[in-house]
């Protein structure tokens, strides 16, 4: 607009007076010109006025299609399978404890372990679905199948069907999120893998800027420490709480409290007796545990990426109390004049600190311990030997993650689970993923 | 009447304190969200600009946001995969699931780029929807913010005078700063820059830039030293001006490659908090250019 003008001035001042008829052209021109100009800049201001008010009115409609609002639901499959050079031993029992249930123990050599199908989806704009397979050679399991409440709000959530309980820090993680080649002595002593149950959760989250997480369950209580039931209510029952929060940005935590209470009906066991002999046992009563579990992560400002530690810690005590007696393989059920009384307090604990050091590599320490604690056989003491051996575990491993979806880990193990073996054990193991995504939980 | 009245007036205030709270995924989206609401909103970002937003811990406190929140406004298109559904589904609040007015997705409301031909986890962890780093273009980010305030008056009726004329005087100021930038930039037309992960493809874009080569051998996979070495093999033919990286990027990558190329490379902050001199929105593109003008010729 002003270079016109100032054209115009220009030219005004250089072409001497008697230039008049070329004069007047130019200046024509130049006028032309400048019409030309404003009318066009006007064009112009009208289209960006009539585009700003039409940005202002209406917001823009939503375009794209999310991916995850497709209608098939996500589906991933964990691949996973390893090489473990161990011992000959018959049976991994842990020494002082009784054998939990789901637990299938690592083979010699090269194995495959649990592969897992994974599907979840919103059902509605209500309820979500989840489900896991896990399959293995003449065997499938559904670990878990359950769909949960999205809408209930106020910070309470209801989950119903097959899950993994919500008590303790270990327990909610499938084997292929583990940072270890195999389960803590903890956890393989109190639930054999992880306690799942067939039941109803409800959770709530307090409305504060500290975490304040609070659940309870109730359920079948068919697995180990309970046993299947022919009964109406529940055979199990789970409270829980836990909290959390940052400190700054590099630091987060998270600590809780757990209790299970189940219930058993002749539930097999083994133990030795006093000449060493394995004694085939069935146990009534109640058991209840206590978890205490602890997590502590740090990364530079919050920044994962690169580099990450996380601390993780969990504590059990677990009470039975009820009847013993020696199973009577001919019979079935308890053999005449062996029953009595029987009362154990036994605990134990796992700590684990993993380290990534660099994109890509980890490197994690566990030390494992339980304590047999103590076992009150009533008259049965006459025969079994009360335990006094306490297991200890150290682990080492090196993993190496070439994207988020493949994992390769290295592991060594100095298992000294068992009386009277000191065992060096070496994993090698890969934990791959195909289809969606796998959010995974702190 | 007039008690009445006194009453009313001395509970207003009150009323007025139950702020709108707004969990932000990003920091762009609680920039934008803090000059809609001003005062009456109370933001929450949940990462920083030193913090990968694909790779974040779905932390307790972040689940305790997420419980108080009234409106959740993240950049979708697969960019919070990995943390936000936890949140999602860990918070118990009804008010803000996928499909609700109070669960806002940013890359809905803008065209994306680079949506694969055809999705194979081979190529890296592409996005199926589209590149979702759209706030690098600040135009994304006023279509954005109008969806934003219509959303905060829609649930918050009270304040909604107030969410629209804030609104009308950042976008004012918003698109004189877009017109200023756009004139800045002349220079950058067609500037050939090498970018360590697809973080500025739509400031590229909207600058007439052009990007010659990506650091990262596929999407979210850390550069080797074999494929950073054929990158600067590639620049050769290929020259490019910058290197440019996100701050919360490693910077051992993109200054190996500008050293051996003999190009600056440049920490761009990429969203608000990124440097000092990006402490808002405006500041993120001012310095943004400031820092890519000194690589133009």
């Amino acid at each position: 607009m002003f270079r016109p003008v100032l054209l115009a001035a220009a030219l005004t001042a250089a072409v001497p007076a008697h230039a008049d008829a070329e004069l007047d052209a130019l200046r024509a021109e130049l006028k032309q010109l400048k019409d030309s100009y404003e009318t066009r800049i006007q064009a112009l201001e009208a289209r960006l006025q009539a585009a700003e008010t039409q940005t202002a009115a209406a917001p823009p409609a939503e375009t794209t299609p999310a991916s995850t609002a497709s209608f098939n639901p996500d589906i991933s499959l964990i691949l996973q399978g390893r090489y473990a050079h161990l011992d000959d031993v018959g049976e991994r029992n842990i020494s002082g404890f009784l054998p939990a249930g789901h637990d299938h123990g690592v083979p010699r050599g090269f194995s495959l372990d649990h592969t897992e199908l994974v599907m979840s989806a919103s059902i509605d704009p209500y309820f979500r679905g989840y489900f896991n397979l896990a399959l293995l050679d003449e065997e499938v399991g559904i670990e878990e199948a359950w769909v949960q409440t999205t809408r209930l709000g106020n910070g309470f959530s209801v989950k119903g069907g097959r899950f993994l309980s919500g008590l303790g820090y270990q327990n909610e993680k499938h084997p292929h999120a583990w940072d270890f080649a195999d389960n803590s002595l903890m956890y393989r002593a109190l639930f054999g893998e992880a306690y799942g149950n067939d039941g109803v959760q409800l959770k709530w989250v307090a409305p504060t800027e500290l975490f304040v997480e609070l659940g309870a369950e109730a359920g079948r209580g068919a697995n180990f420490p309970g046993t299947d039931r022919n009964a109406n209510g529940a055979g199990s029952t789970t409270v829980f709480g836990h909290l959390g929060g940052d400190v700054g940005a590099s630091h987060s935590w998270r600590a809780g409290l757990s209790y299970l209470h189940a219930k058993a009906t002749e539930r097999e066991g083994e133990l030795d007796d006093v000449n060493d002999l394995a004694v085939d046992t069935l146990f009534t009563g109640t058991s209840s545990t206590w978890l205490a579990d602890f997590v502590w992560k740090w990364a530079p400002d919050g920044n994962a990426r690169e580099r990450n530690f996380s601390l993780a810690a969990e504590y059990f005590l677990r009470k039975e109390r009820g009847s013993l007696c020696e199973h009577d393989p001919l019979n079935g059920g308890c053999a005449a004049g062996t029953g009595d009384a029987y009362r154990s307090r036994q605990s134990g604990f796992y700590a684990q600190g993993v380290y990534q050091f660099m994109p890509r590599w980890r490197t994690g320490y566990r030390y494992d311990r339980l304590d047999p604690g103590a076992v009150d056989f009533g008259l049965n003491g006459l025969n079994l030997a009360p335990p006094d051996y306490k297991p200890v575990r150290h682990s080492l491993m090196l993993d190496y993650s070439p994207s988020e979806f493949s994992r390769l880990r290295l592991q060594y193990s100095k298992d000294k689970s068992m009386a009277a073996l000191d065992e060096n054990q070496w994993f090698v193991q890969y934990i791959h993923s195909l289809g969606a995504h796998g959010a995974h939980a702190f | 009447m007039k008690r009445l009245f006194i009453a009313c007036a001395l509970w207003l205030p009150l009323a007025a304190h139950g702020a709108l709270n707004v969990f932000a995924c990003e920091p762009e989206w609680a920039a934008l969200a803090k000059a809609i609401g001003g005062p009456s909103a109370q933001v929450y970002a949940a990462t920083t600009a030193l913090q990968d937003p694909h790779r974040i811990e779905a932390r307790p406190s972040l689940i305790a946001q997420m419980r108080r929140a009234d409106l959740v406004v993240c950049s979708g298109a697969g960019l919070e995969a990995g943390w936000l559904p936890v949140l999602l589904r860990e918070a118990g609040n009804g008010k803000v699931q996928p499909g609700r007015p109070g669960y806002v997705e940013a890359t809905r409301f803008v065209a994306l780029l680079e949506k694969p031909a055809s999705l194979d986890r081979a190529q890296g962890d592409v996005h199926a929807a589209g590149n979702p780093h759209i706030h690098t273009d600040p135009r994304n980010i006023a279509r954005v913010g109008t969806v934003l305030a219509a959303r905060m008056a829609e649930l918050d009726p009270a304040q909604a005078a107030v969410y629209q004329a804030q609104w009308q005087s950042f976008s004012a100021r918003w698109n004189e700063a877009i017109v200023r930038w756009q004139q800045r930039a002349q220079p950058l037309k067609n500037l050939p820059v090498a970018v360590q992960h697809k973080s500025f493809s739509y400031l590229l874009a909207w600058l007439g830039m052009r990007e010659v080569a990506t650091l990262e051998p596929q999407p979210g996979v850390e550069p080797s030293v074999g494929h950073l070495a054929r990158v600067a093999a590639q620049l050769q033919a290929t020259p490019a001006r910058a290197v440019l990286r996100a701050a919360y990027q490693s910077p051992r990558p993109a200054d190996w490659l500008a050293a051996r190329a003999g190009i600056p490379a440049l920490a761009l902050p990429f969203t608000v908090g990124g440097n000092a001199r990006a402490p808002d929105l405006f500041g993120l593109f001012d310095d943004t250019l400031d820092q890519l003008l000194k690589a133009a010729p």
